[in-house]
């Protein structure tokens, strides 16, 4: 009994420094703001006086505001596009770096490197001067084919054309999770399946799939939060502008995060419950 | 009839040579970025000029990163960025250890609770808590300076924590409890059994949260411009604002042409901001990797 207390006791104490500073400086600011949300803040001498307002700030930023529908709708769809294709296309890259190839260790070198140099300011120089753009899609029949579409079928797949290589240098961790979710599948398992007879196609569907699915969904869930924490994004230009707002000062600014907050967690609900584990009956 | 494929060397032989041009093909989309910026930063005004010039430039000049020097302040902006980028992940890389070693290692009240909202705060986008998050470290007289990033980080609450307390909590919980029962028994305490055992038999997790926590520290410029960017710039913040100081340095009515911002300039510029990292790569890539399988980084 004592060693089970004395194991307690050394076990908060490793990982108190993770208590105080989630208290300080994670749910402190996370509750604040949406308090702040609520409160029209006003800057006095004597303080800070705060009045209530209610939902007043949310209902401006869909009424009133002009930019912020604009950029919440662009960075959703951005992330809803982005995510399976990021997924899809770091899946593929990783079953085929973990395969028997020659020049392996330059391919990952290769791979990996839009891990270390991607960030926003790169970024956005690189596409405004046009060198994310490898080959221009509209050339190509298939992107001219998709543009006679009507746009709500054609769209995602222009979308795709044209973001080609930014979901390639956004597929970086991606690739490295997948990659170590494939190194831990025992390779007599795919042994077997070869000699019963399987193919290739039929051992990707019925064992790496089923296997891998775990690192999927993490890694469904690491992308959303990447793309959505981007530095780049049009909502952050919004949340800071209105920051220091003279009528206003933090408290819109506060409510416009919480909505963005709220439509994160939606996405990310819906792809946990996509993609989390059936259990078998 | 439809037993082994893989017995078929043909069929083989195919399937090599497609995941080669896959493999390439996508590569080259990689380097596309990189091999456009080395090469436009080397052109001259008259070779961006001319349209039959693609790739090698006739007129080889440095002048672009001379300006692009100038301009992003690299002598200043340089060691900001590592100021800023390598105390935090040093930081970081310690306390994930502690705070992780904690929740591994020890069974105590409340755990699944904590570990739940470990994960969960990983789940708050930046931007939610940037507002009071200034505001708290304005009203604690430390906006603006360093502290305002190292604090969070040295409490387990830096960018991305979260993956790296799961990284150390897996690889804690592989080794074989044995070990600190018998260090026990030779009267070591707590502390010394995770300094002289469990740290150093956790090299490829250290090595790998220090390189992405140093990477992803660097790269950093939503939280820090907010925090730290006005009196500590580093070489991303200087490549943001790059165009705006461009302009206030070489204003295009005063002085020719030849001075005028162009694409050189400014794939020169963001040439130099990630040429730091990519020299820390080339050297580091071997154990980047490597630490990345062994630590398991995804856990079970």
């Amino acid at each position: 009994m004592k060693m089970k207390t004395k194991k307690a006791f050394f076990g908060y104490l490793f990982f108190s420094p993770w208590i105080i500073g989630f208290i300080f400086f994670t749910a402190y600011p996370f509750f604040y703001s949406l308090y702040l949300s609520f409160f029209n803040v006003r800057f006095k001498s004597t303080g800070i006086e705060s009045t209530f307002v209610g939902l007043k700030h949310y209902i401006y930023a869909f009424r009133g505001d002009v930019n912020f529908p604009l950029a919440l709708t662009d960075t959703l769809i951005n992330i809803i596009l982005s995510v399976p294709l990021i997924l899809i296309f770091s899946l593929i890259i990783a079953i085929l770096l973990n395969s028997q190839i020659k020049a392996r260790a330059f391919f990952r070198l290769l791979y990996f490197l839009p891990v270390v140099i991607i960030s926003g300011p790169v970024v956005s120089e690189l596409v405004s001067n046009n060198a994310a753009r490898i080959v221009d899609p509209g050339k190509y029949f298939i992107y001219k084919f998709f543009t006679t579409l009507p746009d709500r079928i054609s769209f995602p797949f222009l979308y795709m054309f044209d973001n080609l290589v930014l979901i390639l240098w956004f597929s970086g961790v991606q690739i490295i999770f997948f990659l170590a979710g494939l190194q831990k599948i025992n390779s007599s398992v795919y042994e077997a399946a070869k000699i019963d007879g399987a193919n290739s196609w039929i051992i990707f569907w019925k064992i790496t799939l089923p296997l891998i699915r775990p690192f999927i969904l993490v890694n469904a869930i690491y992308t959303i939060m990447e793309l959505a924490s981007f530095a780049n994004n049009s909502i952050n230009g919004v949340i800071t502008m209105h920051m220091f707002d003279i009528d206003k000062p933090y408290s819109y600014s506060s409510a416009l995060s919480w909505i963005y907050f709220i439509s994160i967690a939606i996405i990310i609900a819906i792809t946990y419950l996509l993609l989390k584990e059936r259990r078998r009956v | 009839m439809k037993y082994n494929k893989y017995l078929n060397p043909k069929r083989y032989i195919n399937t090599k040579i497609l995941i080669y041009i896959i493999l390439i093909g996508v590569g080259y989309a990689y380097l596309y970025p990189m091999l456009y910026m080395i090469s436009t930063s080397f052109m001259s005004a008259e070779d961006l000029i001319n349209p039959t010039i693609r790739w090698l430039p006739v007129h080889p000049s440095l002048r672009n990163f001379r300006l692009a020097f100038d301009v992003l302040e690299v002598t200043k902006t340089f060691f900001n960025s590592v100021y800023l980028s390598l105390v935090p992940s040093i930081l970081q890389t310690l306390s994930t250890a502690i705070i992780a070693y904690g929740l591994a290692r020890f069974e105590f009240p409340l755990k699944k609770l904590f570990f739940v909202l470990v994960l969960l705060t990983f789940l708050i986008p930046t931007q939610t808590t940037l507002v009071t998050k200034y505001m708290l470290f304005s009203r604690l007289k430390i906006a603006g300076t360093p502290l305002a990033s190292f604090l969070p980080t040295l409490f387990g609450q830096g960018i991305k924590s979260t993956i790296f307390i799961l990284l150390y909590y897996n690889f804690f919980s592989m080794l074989p409890r044995a070990l600190d029962e018998a260090a026990e028994i030779d009267g070591a305490t707590q502390m010394q059994i995770f300094w002289k055992i469990m740290l150093p038999l956790s090299i490829p997790a250290i090595v790998t949260t220090f390189i992405f926590s140093l990477v992803w520290y660097w790269n950093e410029t939503l939280l820090s411009g907010l925090l730290v960017g006005n009196t500590l710039k580093t070489l991303p913040l200087a490549l943001r604002d790059f165009v705006a100081k461009y302009a206030e340095m070489f204003p295009s009515q005063i002085g020719n042409s030849t001075n005028r911002l162009n694409e050189g300039i400014r794939m020169a510029a963001t040439l130099i901001t990630i040429l730091p990292l990519l020299i820390t790569y080339l050297f580091l890539q071997r154990q980047f990797i490597e630490s990345i399988e062994k630590a398991g980084i995804t856990g079970e």
